[in-house]
């Protein structure tokens, strides 16, 4: 009984929306790519949990490699800027590792 | 089974670019990934309501079209490339309840339906292309930070809605408002990540009757990640202004200038949008126009094709309004160009289709080069132009292919 119940209200409903009812969208994503993982390595907990809480990592395997210089201002943007909530020694923990990783001998 | 050999493998690489030139999308990009070092290693993905786009990032979700794409005017919406700034985006919508909120500076706030924005307003309709500010970001020397681009975060659809003039001389515009701002559904989920919200100066809104708020994508309603049920169209300028999902819009008595507008967002207030590469500009603006650009599409970078017999060229040109008077192709490194066919004129904002047909000598490596000049006599360099945040890329562009 329930079932029909429940289509005969969707029906009224969507009757009731006219011609818009049809048009409601409704989607759902995926989950972040594997290619996006950072890579192993001293420091790579740390990095992955802290940035992911926020975004996927493949913004960071595709950056052009840089100095640790160009990884201490990304970091420190997204705590002075996005307002990370990234304590001082992730903090250098977080750094040390993609200039390591993601970084361009001096 | 006998070992291959390099050579065996370029053979075999040239006939799976050839089989992809007739197959699908997706074929071809993984035949043109391999000698394109920004593309190389990107996943392909099928987001919803998206056929397979190449991955630049999964949350927020940013994702390009493949080149093959761009050897016509029209851009699938399926097709169409995504950039979202802020997570999480919205995933439903439901119209019952979604209403575009019209407030500030206004004599009459107005909350509009989707029907209230298809009935109170005559549609107007544009051809127009959508390009991120940072499309082929990836190819900058030296590099910058950033969305690592191809050259796939481009399209061009027909968009249909009501011009946003109309809406705000409805809702009344006070004297003394400067500029009007935009937000959408896309909400940070943390209070600290400064909201995605963009501006536009009063008067630039009110003297170009083809700002619309578009609910119609290529006669269909926006997909999702487009931007359903209604995104801001503002052409000739870059995508950055033409906000998703849109929710809400404020008419502001001063120049709005929170994060996506300062310090996103801006070029070095110079003619060229340019510095030395390298070098840090002394002032900036806020991006704007698009500049001129052509690209070829067909055939595929790398492609083997027979020397000595006419082969078909194909793509698109494009620039931030005045319009495409010319594209030219080189086959001498530039010493030399001659026109191509120009393919139906969809309007001043439109991608404009060119094809060519053009003779391998002899066998070996040969570059085309592709250029286009617009309606005001603006045309692309040899030598690219550079600026800190990547934006604006305008070079001269081309396609290597191999004859035997």
């Amino acid at each position: 009984m329930r079932p029909v119940v429940v289509a005969v209200a969707a029906l009224l409903t969507a009757a009731l929306a006219g011609s818009t009812a049809a048009q409601d969208k409704q989607i759902t994503l995926p989950p972040d790519h594997e290619y996006g993982r950072l890579q192993d390595g001293p420091g790579q907990d740390t990095a992955q949990t802290q940035c992911q809480s926020c975004h996927s990592t493949d913004y960071i395997v595709r950056q052009p490699p840089g100095e640790a210089r160009q990884w201490e201002a990304v970091v420190t943007k997204m705590i002075k800027v996005f307002g990370a909530p990234i304590s001082e020694t992730d903090t250098r923990a977080i750094t040390d590792y993609l200039a390591r990783t993601y970084g361009r001998p001096r | 089974m006998a070992a291959l050999t390099r050579r065996d493998l370029l053979a075999l690489a040239g006939r799976a670019g050839a089989l992809a030139l007739a197959g699908s999308a997706a074929a071809a990009v993984r035949a043109a990934a391999a000698d394109d070092p920004i593309l190389a290693g990107r996943p392909l993905v099928r987001y919803p309501e998206k056929t397979d786009l190449i991955l630049l990032t999964s949350r927020p979700p940013q994702l390009e079209t493949p080149m093959t794409y761009f050897d016509r005017a029209i851009t699938p919406n399926e097709a169409f490339f995504v950039r979202y700034h802020v997570f999480p985006i919205p995933t439903s919508v439901d119209l019952a309840t979604w209403r575009l909120k019209v407030h500030g500076r206004v004599d009459r706030p107005l909350e509009l339906s989707m029907d209230d924005l298809r009935t109170k307003f005559p549609p107007a309709r544009v051809v127009a292309v959508n390009q991120c500010s940072g499309n082929s970001r990836g190819r900058f020397a030296p590099r910058v930070l950033g969305g690592q681009w191809g050259d796939g975060a481009m399209g061009n659809a027909e968009w249909v809605g009501a011009r946003l003039r109309d809406v705000l001389t409805l809702a009344g515009v006070k004297t003394g408002a400067v500029q009007v701002t935009f937000d959408g559904l896309d909400k940070p989920a943390f209070p600290t990540v400064p909201d995605f919200v963009k501006s536009l100066d009063v008067a630039r809104i009110m003297d170009d009757p083809d700002v619309l708020v578009a609910y119609q994508m290529n006669g269909r309603s926006l997909p999702m990640l487009n931007g359903f049920p209604a995104r801001l169209i503002v052409p000739g300028w870059y995508a950055t202004y033409w906000v998703k999902n849109l929710s809400e819009i404020e008419v502001v008595d001063s120049v709005f200038e929170k994060f996506w507008m300062k310090p996103g967002y801006r070029i070095p207030d110079t003619p060229c949008g340019c510095v030395e590469p390298g070098t840090v500009p002394a002032r900036t603006v806020p991006i704007s126009r698009m500049t001129v650009r052509s690209f070829v599409a067909a055939p595929e970078p790398g492609a083997r094709v027979p020397a000595g017999r006419p082969l078909a060229l194909k793509g698109i040109a494009f620039d931030g309004g005045a319009g495409i008077a010319e594209v030219q192709l080189s086959s001498d490194g530039g010493a030399t160009w001659r026109r191509v066919t120009l393919g139906a004129d969809l309007g001043r904002y439109s991608f404009r289709e060119w094809s060519a047909s053009w003779t391998p000598p002899g066998p070996g490596p040969h570059r085309v080069m592709v250029r286009a000049i617009n309606a005001i006599g603006e045309s692309q360099g040899l030598q690219p132009l550079w600026n800190p945040a990547g934006y604006m890329r305008n070079v001269v562009e081309h396609v290597d292919v191999v004859a035997s």
